[in-house]
């Protein structure tokens, strides 16, 4: 699937993070905040990137801050993302 | 199963779709509909969707609440969240048309994936003078309802009259509710009482609620659950009179008395029943063993 | 080396000294000698009373390498201790240390007393804020020493270290330094660390923004304790001094581990007449106080004392006849402090009284039931209350340490997990209280007994309550969070965790 729009998904609640997905051409970068950086910060990197390519996307620009949310949240945050990045 | 409480967990918050089963609610309702804004129906289907995945929310009946049929989203609802196989759906504004709509869907989703016909049970939220004047005919719709939950803030507004705290104005509509449940062996769910401060205002209504005949209460605040269930769960008092009418009965039987009677009163069918179901409930929740 | 709580510590650290290894709750036993007080008389014709620091400071024997000392009952809202250093600072000395029973975030200022080394060292039961982040990244000379309340009333006594100024902020003093806390503007209530602080301190100056005629007829700290009385304009902001009111915990989770709490209480074999009991000002220990009200009416329970930080709600249970007395250390709200004023069973006591395991008896060892939070809990039932799980400093022991010790059912309540950080670990970031004082921890989603307290666990195992063990627990956690990958430390210490008999729990070291 191909980002067309930025779109953003999830808040900065705690427990739950906020996704911001741009248009990339150069492969999926990540910047990531994360409150648990320390402990998950390297799974919760490769967690969006496996998301994104199970979901298709290949080029994409990612800013998330991340408020503890745990896998289904972070994939749930990402699939919604990307969903409403592709439509036209 | 028992449904003493019915709590309601806003579907697109992760904390409490992580956590909600940890109320101890008989079941939970994760809600589609008024908990979520316009923009975030997505999201929020998204969300349960993986939550649904992920936890074991154990005996905890799990319920989804989706939009009416007369929003843009609840074809979606259905067809997204039929297919995680929830315990039930609630269906908001019920009628029996959209109580037909929705079980034909149920059962089309169903074949497609395999499961078993009937396997998702529905509850019927009846929040409309429309459905309460049908609410007997929306039962009927389908074998799947377990519960009629009464919605008494939209009903108000659809009676075009003020809520008020001791819910006077719902007193055809619960009587109504309960009398069609009763009639069909349904559960009778009332409507949550809204002002999660007052814990006294919350017991005396639940108590009058049962009074009346309903089996449980709905619930939007994790902190009402414990009254709620002190309410419908039998008392010690209780438990010992179930007890005693279960024994005078054994003992009736063994010297072949067909009627007999405890404390100088006839015990018949149905007060057996009332003690049968004392005990069983009080073992379902762990009073006794 | 390993200690045999199995924290590596080394037996000498720069900047501390040689190290007392713990070597468990009672092995301080013994008999202990106070350190002599050095003192200047005062005598007939001689004056207490400055109307501004400066003249004080003038007559104070101020030196490098100086040790001065401050209270913390004016919690986020002091003034005096920023307003001390300043000064201090300003008259160009170096290489202070200062003993502060507890440093908030509004003490922000020592920051950059901490970069320019005028203070090396800071002894504190409790530190948040910029200070504490200042000394997780290493930026104090010295590795903090984290005490426990009751263990810097041993620090000061003992002489393990000598106070040579302490700083007194004085909510209401007359001129010849007869001081109390529940008068004047700056009202903060009962004077528990402060009181230890000036029996303890060689010179002792108070600070107060509300001088009254001699003699002031409510004493908590008396004059025979003081040197200096000095007039300012106010000594805190009454907003950051105590909340208006606390309040009980409106999250739901919160109220559903106070509620199995309170169930585990009643089931324990404490519940009973003449029971004491405490809890702090956390929202979740408010509600554990709301819940065992309706209890303690309901079963008709008359219990002996509360005692702690008191609160409004600790005050109503009293004032309802459900406890004959509160001991009170700090008032943590508005009807605390006005409870302390008036009510004749409000006891207030010094730090020493409250919990100094080295004097002939403290309150915490007649405590029945004390409730506590948790930033982690290990499969040991060690508690950190000292550090974030990524290894910050942000709190401390206070009484933590100190009541679990004495209380005989030390219950812990927190939530099991939350924000993917999980409260149990196999090995919690920061020790503060040695798991054998630890006897229950209480979460959401289950209770944990310490398998020591094997009557306990005979006694609830008859209960509806979710029993079961720590590594179920951590099970239960870790299925949500995931494991979480352990923290990288450089071998930098930072801070030196001492249980209250002066020994070493812990050491904090810098984070990666």
């Amino acid at each position: 699937m191909k980002i067309l729009k930025p779109a953003k998904a999830g808040t900065l609640e705690s427990n739950d993070i906020s996704i911001m997905l741009m248009p990339g051409t150069n492969g999926i970068e990540i910047e990531l905040e994360s409150i648990v950086e320390k402990q998950f910060g390297t799974e919760i990197r490769t967690l969006i990137e496996n998301s994104l390519k199970e979901l298709g996307v290949e080029d994409a620009t990612i800013k998330a801050i991340d408020k503890g949310a745990l896998d289904y949240t972070i994939k749930a945050r990402i699939e919604t993302a990307v969903t409403r990045a592709g439509e036209m | 199963m028992l449904r003493r409480s019915m709590l309601f967990m806003p579907g697109n918050n992760p904390g409490m779709l992580q956590t909600a089963e940890v109320f101890g609610s008989d079941s939970v309702i994760l809600d589609l509909e008024d908990a979520v804004s316009l923009g975030e129906k997505d999201a929020a289907r998204i969300l349960i969707k993986g939550a649904l995945k992920t936890f074991n929310y154990g005996t905890t009946e799990v319920v989804i609440r989706i939009n009416p049929f007369s929003t843009p989203y609840a074809l979606e609802d259905i067809d997204v969240m039929a297919r995680l196989k929830p315990n039930a759906i609630l269906l908001p504004k019920a009628t029996p048309e959209d109580m037909k709509l929705l079980d034909e869907m149920l059962t089309k989703i169903e074949k497609e994936e395999g499961f078993e016909e009937g396997s998702i049970r529905i509850h019927a939220l009846v929040e409309t003078t429309y459905g309460v004047e049908t609410v007997y005919e929306t039962i009927q719709m389908s074998n799947r309802v377990d519960s009629v939950c009464l919605g008494g803030e939209d009903l108000a507004a659809d009676l075009g009259v003020a809520r008020t705290k001791d819910s006077e104005e719902l007193f055809y509509a619960r009587t109504k509710v309960v009398n069609a449940c009763k009639a069909l062996k349904i559960d009778a769910i009332d409507t949550p009482f809204t002002d999660t401060n007052d814990e006294a205002g919350l017991l005396a209504d639940t108590i009058h609620a049962k009074k009346l005949g309903f089996t449980g209460k709905l619930s939007i605040n994790p902190r009402q659950i414990n009254t709620i269930h002190k309410v419908y769960s039998p008392t010690a008092d209780e438990i010992s009179w179930a007890n005693r009418v279960m024994y005078a009965k054994d003992e009736a039987e063994k010297e072949g008395l067909g009627v007999f009677s405890l404390d100088g009163k006839m015990i018949d069918a149905p007060i057996i029943s009332r003690a049968m179901n004392t005990l069983n409930t009080a073992r379902v929740i762990g009073l006794i063993k | 080396m390993k200690n045999i709580l199995g924290r590596e510590v080394p037996d000498n650290i720069k900047g501390y000294g040689e190290v007392k290894h713990y070597d468990g709750y009672l092995a301080s036993k013994g008999t202990k000698t106070k350190r002599s007080i050095k003192l200047t008389n005062v005598l007939p014709g001689d004056e207490k009373l400055h109307d501004n620091l400066d003249t004080v400071l003038d007559k104070l024997p101020l030196k490098d390498g100086m040790v001065v000392s401050f209270h913390h009952h004016l919690r986020n809202g002091d003034f005096v201790l920023n307003m001390v250093m300043e000064k201090i600072a300003a008259r160009g000395y170096k290489d202070i240390t200062i003993a502060a029973s507890s440093i908030f975030p509004c003490h922000g200022e020592l920051v950059e007393l901490i970069e320019k080394k005028v203070v090396t060292s800071i002894y504190a039961a409790y530190i948040s804020g910029p200070v504490a982040e200042a000394i997780s990244a290493g930026k104090l000379e010295n590795p903090a020493v984290m005490h426990t309340h009751g263990g810097r009333a041993r620090i000061m006594e003992s002489g393990d270290l000598s106070i040579d100024i302490a700083f007194i902020a004085a909510p209401t003093s007359d001129d010849y330094g007869n001081i109390n806390g529940v008068d004047g503007k700056s009202a903060c209530g009962a004077l528990g660390y402060a009181y230890t602080d000036a029996e303890t301190a060689d010179i002792t100056v108070a600070i107060t923004d509300n001088l009254v005629e001699y003699p002031n007829t409510t004493i908590d700290i008396p004059q025979t304790l003081i040197d200096y009385v000095v007039v300012v304009d106010a000594i805190g902001d009454p907003n950051g001094i105590v909340s208006g009111t606390t309040q009980i915990t409106k999250n739901p989770i919160g109220l559903k581990i106070a509620n199995m709490t309170t169930e585990l209480i009643k089931n324990s074999g404490y519940f009973k007449d003449g029971m004491s009991f405490q809890t702090g000002a956390g929202g979740v220990s408010l509600a554990v106080a709301a819940d065992m009200k309706a209890e303690m009416i309901e079963n008709n329970i008359k219990g002996s004392f509360a005692s702690g930080g008191i609160t409004g709600y600790i005050v109503d249970m009293y004032k309802e006849g459900l406890f004959k007395s509160l001991f009170d250390v700090q008032c943590f709200d508005l009807a605390a402090i006005k409870s302390a004023k008036e009510n004749p069973g409000h006891m207030t006591m010094s730090a020493s009284m409250y919990a100094n395991a080295d004097n002939k008896g403290s309150v915490v060892n007649k405590l029945d039931v004390v409730i506590l939070g948790a930033t982690e809990i290990d499969t040991d039932f060690n508690v950190n209350v000292t550090t974030t799980s990524d290894g910050t400093i942000m709190g401390g022991s206070g009484g933590h340490a100190d009541t679990s010790a004495g209380a005989k059912l030390a219950i812990i309540v927190t939530q099991l997990a939350n924000s993917r950080i999980s409260a149990i670990k196999d090995r919690v970031t920061a020790l503060t209280t040695p798991g054998e004082t630890v006897d229950v921890i209480v979460t959401e989603r289950g209770i944990a007994i310490n398998p020591k307290r094997t009557e306990l666990i005979e006694r609830l195992k008859e209960t509806n309550l979710p029993i079961m063990t720590i590594d179920e627990l951590k099970n239960i956690a870790e299925n949500m969070t995931g494991k979480p990958k352990e923290v990288e430390f450089t071998d930098e210490i930072v801070a030196v965790i001492e249980y209250r008999d002066g020994t070493v729990l812990d050491v904090v070291r810098k984070a990666k």
